[in-house]
C-alpha cells in the first residue's frame, strides 16, 4: 500500500534578505548570506523549497563579559579584551556564519563609551573577519539612539544588520538603514499584531526597507515562556506562506543574550546539586533553546557557546542533507 | 475533530419526526456537531448508523496507555498540527535506556534521581527502556528482576527475540509494558503476546507504506494498543516521518496512523541527543527513547516538553499570595507583581538573584499580565492594598514599604492612600531588579 504524502498547498514565499556587501557591491565583505526564501515551514522539503539553511551568529562585545559564567568566558580568555581578535576566533576556529556585535560598553552605567569608540570598534572587527555583521547595542533606548546613526554611517556600504526597531522607537535605526543601505531588525513583544504594524511603519518610510527587515518576534530561553515566541514565529510563517506579505520576513532569536543571564548558566552544581553540572548545563540551554527556535522557523540564531554553535550547526547539516 | 452537521445529518432517518425535541433532523445535526444535544435523543437511529457516527467521531489519534497505576502514562488522543491552534494534550515520554549487560542498578538509579521543581513545575522522568544488548533471554529476564526492584515507573522492553520478552513479561507483565517491537517478520506472534500479557506493541516499519500495511494487520488481529515507528532515524527523514502521521491521522483521518509514535536519538554525545529529544518533543513524538540520563541534560528538555504542552488559550497562573524567596525575616523587602505566571516567575527569578531574601506579593489578577491587568482594573490599589492585608504581609515585616512594577508607576499615590505603606517604583523590566536591589537594599 503507497502512503499518499500529504503536502500543504502555499500561495506565497519568505522574502529573500541579503546580509553583507563584497567588494563589488560596494562592502567589504568577503561573502554575503542570504537568508529566508522559504516556500513551506521548516525542512519540510518534500512540499516546497528552504533555499537557504538556517545561519548561526556568534556575539562578540565591546568589553569583557564579566558577567559570563567561567565555563563559557574560558573559551574566550585570550580574546575576550579585543573584539577583532575575539570575532576572528569565533569565526575561523568556531565556524560562525556571521558575527553579532554587541557594544555592551555603550552603556552609561558601565564604561559608557561613545559613539567614536564604537566606530573604532567596528572598524577592527570588519577588517578582522569577512563574514557580514550584526550590530545590538547596549540596550538603553536613548544611548543606542545616539550611536546607531554614526555606526551606519560608518559602516556604509557593507550592509550590516541593526538593530534594534521598535514600535515606540524604530526611525533612529530604519534612517540609519535607510540612509545607508543596511539591513533592519525589527522587533516586537511576542504580538503578531505588532510585528505587523512595525513592519508597515517602516515601509512607510522607505518602501526598498522591506526587503530588508528582519523579525525579531522577542524570545526566551527554555523553561520562561518560550513556547509564546515558538508559537509566534509558527504563526508568523504560516502567515507569510498564506501570502502575508507584512509578516513575509525571515526571524532572528537572540538566543545568547536571553540564555546567559539566566540562573540556569551559571548556578554552580554545589548550590544546587539537583541541578547537575553547570558547565554542562549551561550549554544544554543554550543548545534547547536554539533547537526550540530553529524548529519554529528562525533563520538567524545568535549563540555564545562554541560547542553550541557546532551541535546547532552539524543538526542544521543533518537536516538539510536527510530532507533534501 | 468532529464531524459536520451535513456529515451527520447523511446518517439520521431524515423523517423529520420532531421527537428529538428538534424541529428537523438537519437543525437536529448541527445541534449535535455543536455537541449540543446527544444522538440517544433519537429513537430512530439505526445501529449501523450510531456505529458510523461514533467511529467517524472517535478523535483521529487513539489513545493509549502504558504502564499502570500512578506510573501510567497516556499517549496519542491529539488532535492538532500547531499548538497555537489548540493545545497538544499528552506530553511526550522521555524513556531512558538501561542495557541488560549494564550496571542496572546504577543507572536505573540515576533514572529515578530525575526529577526537578523548576519555576513552579514538577518534572519527573517517566520510562526505562529495558534493551536486550546481551541477546540472551535469561539476563535480559535477570535484568528485568533488579531493575523492577529498583522503581515503580513503566517500563519499555526492547528485543528482536520473542523468547527473551517473554521471560522479562514474566516479571513486567503487570506494569503493562511497551514491547519493542512488531515488524514484518513477527507481527503475528508480537501481537499474541502482547494481546496475552495485556502489554503496548511498538510497531516498526521499514518506511511508511510498509508501516500502515503492518498496522493494518495487526488492527486485523483486533489489537489496537499500539505505538508507531516509522523506522527512520536521520533526523530530517524523522522529521518529515513524524509531520506525515499526524497530518495523515488529524487531517485526512487515516486511520492506520492514528496511533501515538515512538522514535530514538542516535547520538552517543548527550548533548546531541538533547537538540534530536528537543525536536522531537515538539514535533509529534510520543515516546523519545535516550541514552542519556544526565540531569543537566534533563532538566532543559522537561522544562522544554512542559513549555510545548501547556495550554495556548489559558494564561498560567500561581497562586495569589506572599511568597518568599530566600531565608526571609521582618526586614525583607517586598516586591508585588501579578499572579501570571510568566511574569511571576521572570521576578522571582530576578529576585532570587538579587542573593536579598525577599517577599513577592502576588496579586490575584485572573493569571494575566501587569499592564493587561492595570488596564482591565485588576491590577490597581485597591487589589494590590487588599491583597496586602489579606496574605498578611503587616505581620511578616516590621517596615512598610513594597515595590512596585515601572509599568505602573502611575499606582504610587493611590496606593500610598489606600494602603498606609510607602511605595518604591520599581524598574519596567524584571532584568533590571539586580540592579535596582543593590540599590535600594544592599
Amino acid at each position: 500500500m503507497a502512503v499518499e504524502l500529504y503536502k500543504e498547498k502555499y500561495r506565497s514565499q519568505v522574502r529573500e534578505v541579503v546580509l553583507g556587501a563584497t567588494k563589488e557591491e560596494g562592502g567589504t565583505r568577503t561573502k554575503t548570506i542570504t537568508v529566508g526564501g522559504q516556500t513551506a515551514l521548516p525542512f519540510m522539503y518534500f512540499e516546497g523549497e528552504n533555499p537557504h539553511r538556517p545561519v548561526v551568529a556568534m556575539e562578540v562585545w565591546d568589553v569583557v563579559p564579566e558577567d559570563w559564567p567561567a565555563s563559557l568566558k574560558n573559551y574566550f580568555e585570550d580574546v575576550y579584551d579585543d573584539p577583532a581578535a575575539w570575532a576572528k576566533k569565533c569565526v575561523e576556529e568556531y565556524g560562525a556564519d556571521l558575527i553579532a556585535l554587541r557594544f555592551k560598553g555603550a552603556h552609561p552605567d558601565g564604561k559608557n563609551a561613545s559613539a567614536e569608540d564604537c566606530i573604532d570598534v567596528l572598524k577592527k572587527v570588519l577588517e578582522a573577519v569577512g563574514v557580514p555583521l550584526i550590530i545590538f547595542g547596549c540596550g538603553v533606548t536613548e544611548k543606542d539612539n545616539e550611536i546607531i546613526g554614526p555606526i551606519g554611517e560608518a559602516g556604509a556600504g557593507e550592509n550590516l544588520l541593526l538593530g534594534i526597531a521598535t514600535q515606540d522607537n524604530y526611525k533612529p535605526v530604519a534612517s540609519a538603514a535607510m540612509a545607508h543601505k543596511h539591513c533592519v531588525i525589527a522587533q516586537s513583544p511576542v504580538d503578531i499584531n505588532i510585528c505587523k504594524q512595525l513592519n508597515i511603519l517602516i515601509a512607510e518610510m522607505s518602501t526598498p526597507l522591506l526587503d530588508k527587515i528582519i523579525i525579531d518576534p522577542v524570545i526566551s530561553a527554555v523553561g520562561y515562556g518560550i513556547e509564546y515566541t515558538y508559537s509566534i514565529m509558527e504563526r508568523a510563517r504560516f502567515g507569510a506562506l498564506q501570502g502575508d506579505r507584512m509578516l513575509a520576513m525571515p526571524c532572528i532569536a537572540d538566543v545568547s543574550k536571553e540564555v546567559w543571564s539566566k540562573k540556569e548558566a551559571y548556578v554552580p552544581e554545589e548550590e544546587n546539586p539537583e541541578w547537575g553540572d553547570q558547565a554542562d548545563r549551561s550549554l544544554a540551554w543554550e543548545t534547547t533553546t536554539a533547537t526550540a527556535m530553529l524548529h519554529s522557523g528562525t533563520d538567524i540564531i545568535v549563540l555564545s557557546h562554541p560547542e553550541a554553535v557546532k551541535k546547532i550547526k552539524t543538526h542544521i547539516d543533518e537536516l538539510v542533507q536527510g530532507g533534501s | 475533530m468532529g464531524l459536520t452537521g451535513l456529515e451527520i445529518f447523511k446518517n439520521l432517518p431524515k423523517t423529520n419526526c420532531k421527537e428529538c425535541g428538534f424541529p428537523t433532523c438537519l437543525a437536529f445535526a448541527m445541534a449535535l456537531a455543536n455537541g449540543k444535544t446527544s444522538l440517544d435523543l433519537c429513537p430512530y437511529v439505526s445501529d449501523e448508523a450510531k456505529e458510523a457516527l461514533a467511529s467517524a467521531a472517535a478523535p483521529p489519534i487513539h489513545m493509549v496507555k502504558v504502564g499502570v497505576g500512578e506510573n501510567e502514562l497516556e499517549m496519542g488522543d491529539e488532535s492538532e498540527i500547531f499548538r497555537h491552534d489548540k493545545r497538544f494534550n499528552h506530553p511526550t515520554v522521555i524513556a531512558i535506556e538501561v542495557k541488560d549487560n549494564e550496571d542496572i542498578e546504577a543507572k536505573v538509579d540515576a533514572i529515578n534521581q530525575l526529577e526537578f521543581d523548576h519555576v513552579g513545575q514538577h518534572y519527573e522522568s517517566n520510562m526505562v527502556a529495558l534493551v536486550n544488548a546481551s541477546g540472551d533471554a535469561a539476563t535480559f529476564k535477570a535484568a528485568a528482576e533488579k531493575a523492577a526492584a529498583k522503581t515503580e515507573k513503566a517500563f519499555a522492553l526492547i528485543s528482536d527475540d520473542l523468547a527473551a520478552l517473554e521471560a522479562a513479561l514474566e516479571v513486567l507483565a503487570e506494569r503493562r509494558p511497551l514491547l519493542y517491537a512488531a515488524n514484518k517478520d513477527n507481527y503475528e506472534k508480537m501481537t499474541e503476546l502482547a494481546k496475552a500479557n495485556n502489554a503496548v506493541l511498538a510497531v516498526k516499519g521499514e518506511d511508511l507504506d510498509s508501516l500502515a500495511e503492518l498496522v493494518d494487520k495487526i488492527v486485523a488481529m483486533d489489537f489496537r494498543d499500539i505505538v508507531l515507528d516509522p523506522g527512520s532515524r536521520e533526523v530530517g527523514k524523522v522529521l518529515v516521518d513524524m509531520t506525515q502521521l499526524r497530518r495523515q491521522a488529524v487531517k485526512k483521518k487515516f486511520r492506520s496512523f492514528g496511533y501515538p509514535t515512538i522514535t530514538f536519538t542516535t547520538k552517543d554525545d548527550p548533548q546531541e541527543e538533547l537538540v534530536q529529544a528537543g525536536m522531537y518533543v515538539a514535533k509529534y513524538v510520543s515516546i523519545v527513547v535516550m541514552k542519556t540520563a544526565k540531569r543537566e541534560i534533563h532538566l532543559p528538555l522537561m522544562s522544554w516538553r512542559a513549555n510545548v504542552y501547556t495550554d495556548p488559550q489559558k494564561p498560567v497562573a500561581v497562586e495569589p499570595g506572599a511568597h518568599e524567596v530566600g531565608e526571609v525575616d521582618e526586614n525583607s523587602p517586598v516586591y508585588c507583581t501579578t499572579n501570571f505566571s510568566l511574569t511571576y516567575f521572570l521576578v522571582e527569578g530576578e529576585v532570587d538573584t538579587t542573593r536579598i531574601p525577599s517577599y513577592i506579593l502576588s496579586v490575584d489578577t485572573g493569571g494575566i499580565s501587569v499592564l493587561t491587568a492595570y488596564a482591565d482594573n485588576k491590577f490597581i490599589a485597591e487589589s494590590i492594598a487588599k491583597a496586602i492585608k489579606e496574605f498578611g504581609l503587616e505581620d511578616k515585616v516590621k517596615h512598610r514599604k513594597i515595590v512596585i512594577p515601572g509599568g505602573v508607576a502611575v499606582l504610587k499615590g493611590e496606593l500610598e492612600e489606600e494602603s498606609g505603606w510607602d511605595v518604591i517604583v520599581g524598574p519596567r523590566e524584571s532584568a533590571d531588579i539586580p540592579k535596582f536591589a543593590k540599590e535600594q537594599f544592599a
